[in-house]
């Protein structure tokens, strides 16, 4: 959370000596708060003010890196509550948990799906993004194997998870320099597991059982201990229970700045779900509300699919919809006897429509407007999408010169814009499509046919 | 170090609670001073409800694996209602959907025959939903109101273009109306404004924002959604109203839902995938503050009943 500069000015020494080139203590403080200016250019102010003011200046939840590389995990570094306030930053990592108790060859195959699992959704890439190792086995030496059975197969970001010191540094002697989550430090084992970060350098969690409280203390005390990268488990695992920790610590790590909660937060939804289905809706809960990781104990792709797509909704910046660039698009191979259809540049718009006109078999002209990214209701209703909006795409990507005909099929929704439009393209016969783009097909078997 | 206070939110503002239903069966929805499901921080006093869309004749366009879902239930709608509050539905959300001129063009003696048979079968609350074309709307929801005086249903849907009919016919009976906007603040705080001015009471109406799908603009709606539930915490009264989202109907127009052929093997096989897409739409819109999911599938519809009891339960 940013000060203010009423903020700043109190740890000033206020003797306004102007040695920062500013009139007053007060000058320079506002001038500090806009970032105009650097503290290190007022001498007298003291190491303790100093210390206050960059404390201050940290971002209220720490952005903590998983994992190495390319295919590194970061999260955190959230600013809002509500992704209509800004947006959310750091989309949630999704780990799938192995058991260090499956045979291999089970180890082997799930970690060959979840690596190679990858679709595209609005020109995004969506995948989950690594593993959560479980140390089920409470053996040290298998929990080293699974993880290298993993690593054989993957690169993905590690979590280590085991209640024991010596199971995680037997994994960790393979892969400390990877960065993996350490999970966990609780009330039992702190000093050995917090030792163990501190050790390989890696971003610890910790787990409480007793509440924000006891999850305050721990954090506190990995980071007087010199940890700096943590993420918070509070130990809550059903659907009222996490969403009441969760909002309450992404509240107090925004708004109260309480900095011994301003971490990344880690979740089990499978561990509160009594079946695999009710695993995808807590998760589904922990992606909206306030998870920066979650780890599944199922992975199938009818559930990663719907999963990941709703993380792609959640993260997507409210201030920048997903656009698509407007023109004059093909569908299959198109001539000058295709449909023409006309629709809005809003990505799901042109998904959906594309995907329906190549579905119906009928190759077409798809003209696409400039309506700053908004849907056909939305632009019409902003009057982004208008019949004149609609004759300029037409004429501004020379639609004539594509087809002979003079037929423009428009969005069923915008039925009303017909006489209008057929007022402002002359010699254009406009045709009403259907309002769902999974109509489309029918539509045009019907009108297009001959 | 000091200890961590619970961080509450001082709310001015109530949702309002609106009462659904005849003697046999009353449902309230609406009343919260919080967040959704934050019981820390206010009351909940009723939980959201779990509605069931029944239509008035069999929807061939259904997917397959729905259809197979309800099977026979689906050639009448008395029947359909029946079984859907036999599988936990709190209330039915009625169709006329054989009004609209493409369908069979029905028209008002239908609707209250419709009406009255399903009314005469369930004690479930209704809310009725004409074929969207406005004049056709007016003709059957106002026949529909008539049928149904003395059980409180809702009526919808009422559009900036076309409401005053509908309104009149709620004003008279003692019914509820259902406003629709476009996925926009402002443009349904209007809508509750200009309804209240005809003089229904703010606590015989609910809104709908319209619903994105998973993937299909979820995320606008769910945002004005959340804006709308702080506005009325906050204490605007226009912005007040239970939410309600047509969360069924959305999820499975997408292809997501009903696409078979030709698809990646990344999506899963598609009941799974279809019924997590109904469940999770479901989901998000019921954190972000929706009172009333009309829900399709009866495996939705159960799983979704007990996550909002589950929601509703302090652990
Ligand atoms: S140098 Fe420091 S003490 Fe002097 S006026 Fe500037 S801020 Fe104030």
């Amino acid at each position: 959370m940013a000060l203010t500069g009423i903020e700043i000015y109190k740890h000033l020494p206020k003797t306004n000596c102007k040695e920062c080139g500013q009139p007053t203590c007060l000058a320079f403080a506002m001038k500090l708060a806009q970032k105009g200016i650097e503290l290190s250019k007022c001498p007298h102010v003291s190491p303790e003010a100093a210390a206050a003011l960059e404390a201050a200046a940290k971002p209220p939840m720490r952005l903590v890196t998983i994992g190495v590389g390319d295919k590194k995990l970061e999260v955190g570094n959230e600013t809002v509550l509500f992704r209509h306030e800004k947006t959310f930053l750091n989309p949630t990592g999704i780990m799938v948990r192995v058991a260090d108790n499956q045979p291999a060859a089970e180890v082997e195959s799930l970690v060959a799906e979840v690596a190679s699992y990858s679709l595209e959704r609005v020109g995004m890439e969506l995948r989950p993004n690594g593993f959560a190792v479980d140390n089920r086995s409470h053996n040290p030496s298998s929990f080293a194997q699974c993880v290298a059975t993993i690593r054989a197969k993957s690169q993905l970001p590690l979590v280590l998870i085991s209640q024991d010191p010596s199971a995680l540094e037997t994994a960790l002697e393979k892969v400390g320099q990877e960065r993996p989550l350490i999970y966990a430090a609780d009330s039992h084992n702190s000093e050995g597991v917090i030792k163990l970060a501190k050790k390989y350098q890696c971003p610890l969690a910790i787990r409480a059982e007793d509440g924000l409280g006891q999850l305050a203390e721990l954090s506190d005390l990995a980071a007087k201990a010199g940890v700096e990268d943590i993420v918070l488990d509070p130990g809550t695992r059903g659907f009222a229970s996490s969403l009441e920790a969760l909002t309450q610590i992404r509240r107090l790590a925004l708004k109260k700045n309480f900095r011994p909660l301003g971490y990344p937060v880690i979740t089990f939804p499978g561990e509160g779900a009594a079946t695999p289905e009710e695993e995808v809706l807590l998760a589904g809960e922990h992606v909206a509300k306030y998870a920066n990781i979650i780890v599944l104990d199922h992975f199938s792709p009818g559930h990663a699919y719907p999963l990941l797509t709703l993380r792609q909704n959640i993260y997507t910046d409210p201030q920048k919809p997903i656009q698509v660039s407007p023109g004059m698009y093909t569908i299959g191979s198109p001539r000058d006897n295709s449909p023409l259809l006309i629709t809005t540049n809003f990505s799901l718009t042109y998904f959906s429509v594309a995907g329906e006109v190549e579905a119906s078999g009928f190759p077409s002209w798809l003209l696409i407007a400039d309506t700053e990214g908004l849907s056909v209701l939305t632009s019409w209703a902003a009057g982004k999408f208008d019949a004149e909006k609609i004759a300029k795409t037409v004429k501004g990507f020379n639609a004539q010169d594509s087809v002979r005909h003079r037929k423009l099929i428009i969005p069923g929704a915008v039925a009303v814009l017909r006489g209008e439009l057929e007022d402002e393209l002359s010699g254009w016969e406009i045709m009403v499509g259907p309002r769902e783009a999974v109509d489309i097909g029918g539509f045009l078997k019907r009108v297009w046919a001959n | 170090m000091p200890p961590v206070e619970t961080p509450v939110e001082k709310w001015a503002g109530k949702i309002h609670e609106v009462n659904l239903g005849g003697d046999a069966r009353r449902l309230v929805v609406g009343g919260e001073t919080t967040l959704p499901f934050l019981h820390f921080e206010g009351a909940i006093p009723h939980p959201p409800a779990v509605a069931v869309e029944v239509q008035d004749r069999p929807p061939a366009s259904w997917a397959p694996e729905l259809r197979a879902s309800w099977g026979e239930a689906m050639e009448d709608p008395a029947s359909w209602a029946k079984k859907a509050v036999e599988y936990g539905a709190d209330l039915i959300v009625l169709y006329l959907s054989s009004a609209h001129p493409d369908d069979q063009n029905t028209g008002p003696q239908e609707a209250k025959k419709t009406v009255t048979r399903v009314l005469s079968t369930v004690d479930a609350p209704l809310i009725i939903l004409g074929p969207g074309i406005a004049e056709k709307d007016n003709e059957v929801l106002v026949a529909a109101a008539e049928a149904a005086a003395g059980r409180r249903v809702a009526l919808g849907f009422c559009e900036q273009k076309n409401y005053r009919t509908i309104i009149a016919a709620c004003m008279a009976n003692n019914h509820v109306a259902v406003a629709k906007t476009p996925v926009e603040i402002n443009l349904a705080k209007q809508l509750n404004i200009l309804i209240c001015d005809m003089g229904l009471a703010p606590d015989s109406i609910l809104m709908d924002p319209t619903t994105g799908a998973l993937g299909y603009g979820l995320e606008y709606t769910y945002s004005v959604m959340e804006r709308l539930r702080l506005a009325g915490l906050q204490g605007d009264k226009m912005a007040a109203m239970p939410m309600f989202c047509t969360v069924g109907e959305e999820a499975w127009r997408q292809k997501e839902a009903r696409a078979t052929e030709g698809i990646p093997a990344a999506w899963g096989d598609i009941a799974t995938r279809a019924l997590r897409w109904e469940e999770l739409t479901a989901m998000t819109l019921l954190l972000a503050g929706a009172d009333v999911v009309v829900l399709r599938h009866p495996q939705v519809v159960q799983r979704i009943k007990a996550t909002i009891q589950k929601l509703m339960t302090k652990e």
